[in-house]
């Protein structure tokens, strides 16, 4: 009981530490100091009026949300002496497979600019910095010759990183038995298993309402759809982030998910949001780094090429190339297993004065990273929101996808939790695949590395990553990406090679993903 | 009954021929006899015309009507729809109610067009009251965004003054017939580029109207940001979007071809702007259809041998207000994307289901009544006959005052099969 009362105000103290720095504090000061002038304060109860004015008044909500909002990616609660790198990443082989994983990316991307002769960052001439000017709606117009370029990796790069992850501490012996695990991922992290996913994932049983569910044509909206509009209308109204957290585990009404995602994310478009957003913008116009030709490299790739998000080409430059010079998304890799790449002003290599990050928030863009923002674009037309949120959802989520750690959203455990449910629920399919050469994981892992952005139909994803907001974790991707192989069992299982399997998983964009999600949980015979 | 259906086409398209031949179909030359031809619309001119015409015998089909160009001849559609409101004023029929400005409330949804050069004066007296706007001159026969250009001068349209001393015979001989039309500057757009849409209607009788919506419609992109500027005005490809012409642009993308679904535009809008909004636009676009079918209806021959498949072109404004610009009787069967032959070839599939019951040899006496499950992607979006079962008043207590949306009134891309029920 104490450990836990010590534990909790140690957290507290934190969050409190956090949120002193933050514009909400100078915003609260700045009401309790106007509340004076109201005639229901009085001197004599002055903290207890000030308290019940902050309630009435919706600050009380609002601070109860930041509040939220930062426990969402506080780190689960570790010993008051532990050093800074444990919140990183509490496994030591973790943290160093990670480090060597960026000594390689950082490599390759200085290779890359010798080999160019391109410099990492230059000033942009005063000429070109009118012309990106007048172009900045329409960035997608510009056809710098990329053809040099490459990706700096590609998820299946990364693949590889994790499949040789060993912990040096564990020895299972040679000899196999029923517990040996079949699959490319060979380290021993705790995942859930079924029973305990349902338990998890309670809201999505069978005698829950669901939204991709229960709103189909051949359901008549008084069942369920429509008290589920009204309750979600009330939730905004109410402002609530923890509770539109739990409302949006049942899926969101398309007309209230942008106002819901911003709640839970805890994003109000501020007149500081958005002039530091048109600061990113002026530094984009100023500076020319060489991630932004990776950027649109990746841009012209990837979303360009999609049915569903090449509308919204110039969206992501303004949104991507605002994310690399933003300097406050350091602040994440206190919680993040990986480490902003640091380089040197030219000539001084080594000398810690003269070390920068690179590219400015520490963020190397990979093949199909600008997949993350694309489904964003759905939802919010204004740049500087789109942006807000986009950061957010990466310092929350998106991050755990590329980065090696042991945390049960990381993507280590989405594998392990994706090769442990197929092994031991579909084991014969499991089984068959690993026979031909077709390891499920070599299928799936691109899925989960964009979070299904570009796989799925936009409307099916949005209902998906309702559900990561929900529950405030990643294992969900894991667990479709199970579905998706139970779905497609028994064309799998006739299949004899890694290309024939890889053909039948091809197209998902015709799969419903809440009745996918819900039969393999609730409705498969174990 | 015994004995397959023998069709003929002069369009030379894998998406049609690949459907006559899954249904077992026999192709024959038209000088055959022959029960399915598949024509163009030059063809179609022969068929019925008065000289070289001949008679269609009972086990007959084509898939044109007659005088279609009521319909898809800009001109001709824009006099039938003034024609119609003219009548349903004069009747006091509350649908041809007015605001205050003058403007038709509930049948306002062609933009102002005149016909070239009969109409110049008129045109004149309405450009000169905002001489700030953009009008688009269009050429009444052609297609694919031919001929089409936009002015914002009355200098630039001279040749077409009815006193101009440069005006000769030819330009008032009907080949040079333009309309020019108020042109709509402020559409909608996503992603900061200007988009229309295009569905498809398939008619297969006019009097009883009977026609249904093809829910798989899609909306083409300019691979150019939109912009009103005046020195953009030349640059067809900020403003047309026809695929003849975008796609010999320089960002075409052959992949996507600058095309989404309309449930992705659904999606987009219902997210961005609100569910009853986006409910109410395409309850106007359904109703726009429907209008402009019953205005023409009157005046079509409704050969009992036809059934046409139209292709709508739509523009959404930025205040959501859906803005029929034309239609077109041979929608391109042409595909330029993979998603696009499978589009296609859907449609064609369903339509000759409808058209065609049970593949089998027609007969044209059937009552064109075709049951729910053969519709595959159509779905119902006027029935005269089972409006009219209705009653009359149920129109006037749909229309008054309130959002089309009540589950009888309502036609959703996710499925429903709904019957509008305006008469």
């Amino acid at each position: 009981m104490l450990q836990e009362e010590s534990d909790l105000s140690l957290i507290i103290a934190q969050i409190v530490q956090k949120l002193k720095g933050s514009n909400l504090y100078a915003q609260l000061e700045r009401q309790a100091w106007a509340s004076l002038q109201r005639p229901e304060i009085k001197l004599e109860s002055l903290k207890e009026d000030i308290k019940e004015f902050f309630k009435i008044s919706g600050w009380e909500k609002k601070l109860q949300n930041a509040v939220y909002s930062e426990l969402s990616v506080f780190p689960l609660p570790s010993h008051p002496a532990a050093p800074p790198e444990h919140l990183k990443e509490p496994l030591v082989y973790m943290r160093k497979a990670q480090g060597s994983w960026e000594k390689r990316i950082l490599k390759s991307l200085n290779s890359m600019c010798t080999e160019l002769s391109i410099p990492l960052a230059r000033k942009r001439p005063v000429g070109e910095q009118k012309e990106l000017l007048n172009k900045w709606n329409e960035m997608g117009t510009d056809e710098p010759d990329l053809s040099l370029f490459r990706p700096v990796y590609a998820p299946k790069d990364f693949l590889e990183v994790l499949i040789n992850l060993r912990n040096p501490n564990y020895e299972n012996g040679d000899s196999l038995s029923f517990r040996t695990h079949l699959g490319l991922i060979q380290v021993p992290l705790k995942v859930k298993d079924i029973p305990e996913l349902k338990e998890f994932f309670v809201e999505l049983g069978l005698t829950t309402g669901q939204l991709g569910i229960d709103d189909s044509t051949q359901v008549p909206p008084e069942l369920f759809e429509n008290e589920h509009v009204r309750i979600g209308q009330k939730v905004l109204a109410e402002q609530d982030s923890a509770a539109a957290q739990q409302y949006i585990r049942q899926g969101s009404p398309t007309a209230l998910r942008a106002e819901l995602w911003a709640l839970i994310l805890n994003i109000s478009s501020q007149p500081e949001d958005i002039l530091y957003y048109e600061q990113l913008k002026t530094n984009v116009i100023q500076h020319d780094l060489l991630v932004d030709s990776l950027i649109y490299k990746d841009v012209k790739l990837t979303a360009s090429n999609d049915d569903y998000y090449f509308v919204f080409e110039d969206y992501l430059y303004q949104v991507l190339l605002c994310f690399s010079r933003d300097t406050s998304v350091l602040g994440h890799f206190a919680y993040n297993s990986a480490s902003p790449p640091k380089s040197y002003i030219r000539g001084k290599l080594g000398l810690e004065e003269y070390a920068v990050f690179y590219p400015p928030n520490g963020v190397i863009p990979f093949h199909g990273f600008s997949m993350y923002v694309a489904p964003l674009c759905f939802l919010y037309h204004e740049p500087s929101k789109l942006y807000q949120i986009f950061r957010e959802m990466y310092v929350r989520f998106f991050f755990r996808l590329h980065s090696i750690s042991s945390h049960p959203s990381g993507i280590v455990s989405l594998c392990l939790l994706f090769e442990t449910l197929l092994q031991t629920y579909l084991p014969q399919l499991f089984y068959h695949l690993r026979e031909i050469g077709a390891q499920p994981l070599r299928i799936s892992f691109k899925w989960m590395v964009r979070a299904f952005s570009g796989y799925l139909a936009t409307d099916q994803l949005l209902l998906l990553w309702d559900r990561i907001l929900g529950y405030n974790s990643l294992e969900i991707l894991a667990v479709l990406a199970a579905a998706v192989f139970a779905f497609r069992a028994v064309n799998l299982m006739e299949v004899t090679s890694l290309a024939a399997a890889e053909a039948v998983l091809a197209d998902l964009s015709t799969l419903k993903v809440m009745p996918l999600l819900q039969i393999f949980l609730f409705a498969t015979v174990t | 009954m015994a004995g397959k259906v023998k069709w003929v086409t002069d369009i030379e398209k894998s998406v049609l021929i690949n459907n006559f031949e899954k249904r077992g179909w026999v192709q024959v030359t038209e000088n055959e006899d022959w029960n399915f031809y598949w024509m163009s619309v030059q063809t179609i001119r022969n068929v019925f015309s008065v000289e070289t015409g001949y008679r269609l015998s009972d086990d007959q089909i084509v898939n044109h009507f007659p005088n279609h160009y009521e319909l898809t001849r800009k001109d001709l559609m824009v006099k039938n729809i003034k024609r119609y409101r003219k009548e349903l004023e004069k009747e006091g029929s509350p649908l041809a109610e007015k605001d205050e400005n003058g403007k038709y409330l509930y049948l306002d949804f062609v933009p102002v067009t005149y016909m070239l050069p009969a109409d110049y004066n008129l045109f004149v007296e309405e450009f000169r009251k905002s001489p700030s706007s953009t009008w688009i001159m269009k050429p009444c026969g052609k297609a694919q965004g031919k001929g089409i250009f936009l002015i914002n001068k009355l200098s630039q349209i001279k040749k077409w003054s009815r006193d101009s001393k440069t005006s000769s015979f030819v330009t008032q001989s009907t080949k040079e017939a333009y309309v020019i039309s108020l042109y709509i500057n402020n559409p909608l757009l996503i992603g900061g580029r200007k988009f229309d849409l295009r569905l498809y209607v398939l008619v297969s009788t006019y009097r009883p109207l009977r026609c249904y919506m093809y829910k798989l419609g899609f909306c083409r992109f300019c691979t150019v940001k939109y912009t009103p500027s005046t020195s953009e005005l030349d640059n067809m490809f900020v403003h047309l979007t026809n695929v003849a012409i975008q796609k010999h642009g320089e960002d075409y993308n052959h992949i996507h071809g600058g095309k989404w679904t309309v449930s992705n535009l659904r999606l987009y809008l219902e997210s961005t702007r609100g569910k009853e909004v986006t409910g109410k636009l395409f309850d106007e676009i359904h109703w726009i259809i429907v209008q402009s079918l019953k205005a023409v209806a009157p005046v079509m021959n409704n050969d009992k041998h036809c059934f046409e498949c139209y292709g709508y072109d739509i523009i959404i404004d930025d205040k959501l207000k859906p803005w029929l610009i034309e239609v077109n009787a041979s929608p391109s069967l042409t595909s330029s994307t993979a998603n696009d032959r499978i589009l296609k070839y859907n449609l064609i599939n369903d339509t000759l289901n409808i058209a065609v019951p049970n593949g089998e040899i027609p007969d044209c006496k059937w009552n064109k009544s075709p049951p729910k499950e053969v519709l595959g992607n159509y779905e119902i979006l006027y029935d005269e006959e089972l409006a009219q079962g209705d009653g009359a008043d149920r129109e006037l207590r749909n229309r008054q005052g309130q959002a089309l949306g009540p589950k009888g009134g309502r036609s959703r891309d996710s499925g429903r099969t709904v019957l509008t029920t305006w008469k």
